[in-house]
């Protein structure tokens, strides 16, 4: 195992530690239901990646790293469709997202039309 | 729930990927982890995928409960099965050493068959189980 390979694995693998902690961060600290599914989707699709490409660069080219490609594409394309599901499940059951007008913000601090709730014309959420 | 597109196509790429999966554990399991009891429950569980996404009613016309009891039977069958050939072999039960002329192919042959068994028969049990289940109170089924 060269220096070069090594180094690269462990950025990956810090790298991708980091992503896994700020999503359990984020899945305790957010609001509402479908902030928390954006905080859990990170861990899912970009900590678990980085993760596996950096086990990818300790496996070399070996049956190992075949095994952990398989594994990877079968998260990227498994986990968004997981969250997707529960976000519209949630969505159909009636869980209203969280807005930015619910929280408590000075006017200086607000983003004109982010995370706005939508006028009454259009109620329903996004479909 | 069948007019989502995105759970249903990403369903039809997942459940033959699942049912690999579950025929890659057993006939590697005596080589690393896995075996007979693992795979039946991973080719069980995408039956039960292919039924969230698409309802009972296909589910049960592409996999029929006499299928499934079948299965759950026919495993105990096999497994039993090649005890008795065992048996008839000179052997206690069990003992797969008379299965081939080489001992060592006797083994490989004998865990074979009994593990296909076991996988049969929870892949029968674990369906039926989610078909009593997901059945319940509805007399349409």
């Amino acid at each position: 195992m060269s220096v070069v390979g090594d180094v690269l694995s462990w950025l990956f693998l810090l790298s991708g530690s980091f992503f896994v902690i700020a999503g359990g961060i984020g899945v305790i600290r957010m609001p509402d239901l479908f902030t928390r599914l954006h905080a859990s989707g990170v861990t899912d699709t970009g900590g678990a990646g980085l993760v596996l490409v950096g086990l990818m660069f300790q496996g070399g080219i070996s049956l190992i790293t075949v095994k952990l490609l398989l594994i990877l594409g079968f998260l990227w394309f498994s986990s968004p469709v997981s969250t997707y599901a529960l976000a519209r499940a949630a969505l159909a059951s009636g869980e209203e997202p969280f807005w930015a007008e619910d929280l408590d913000l000075p006017p200086s601090a607000r983003i004109p039309g982010f995370a706005q709730r939508p006028a009454p014309d259009r109620e329903g959420g996004p479909e | 729930m069948s007019d989502q597109i995105i759970l249903r196509v990403a369903t039809k790429i997942i459940v033959p990927t699942i049912l690999l999966f579950a025929l890659y554990v057993q006939f590697h399991g005596d080589f690393g982890p896995g075996g007979g009891f693992q795979a039946g429950v991973i080719a069980a569980a995408a039956f039960v995928l292919y039924a969230l996404v698409f309802g009972l009613r296909r589910t049960h016309r592409v996999l029929p409960t006499w299928v499934v009891r079948t299965c759950a039977s026919a495993g105990v069958l096999l497994y039993g099965g090649v005890g008795l050939a065992t048996m008839i072999g000179g052997a206690e039960f069990l003992n797969y050493n008379v299965l081939a002329h080489d001992p060592e192919h006797g083994q490989h042959y004998g865990i074979l068959l009994v593990e296909l068994g076991v996988m049969i028969t929870v892949f029968g049990v674990m369906v039926t189980i989610f078909y009593f289940f997901a059945a319940r109170g509805r007399e349409d089924l």
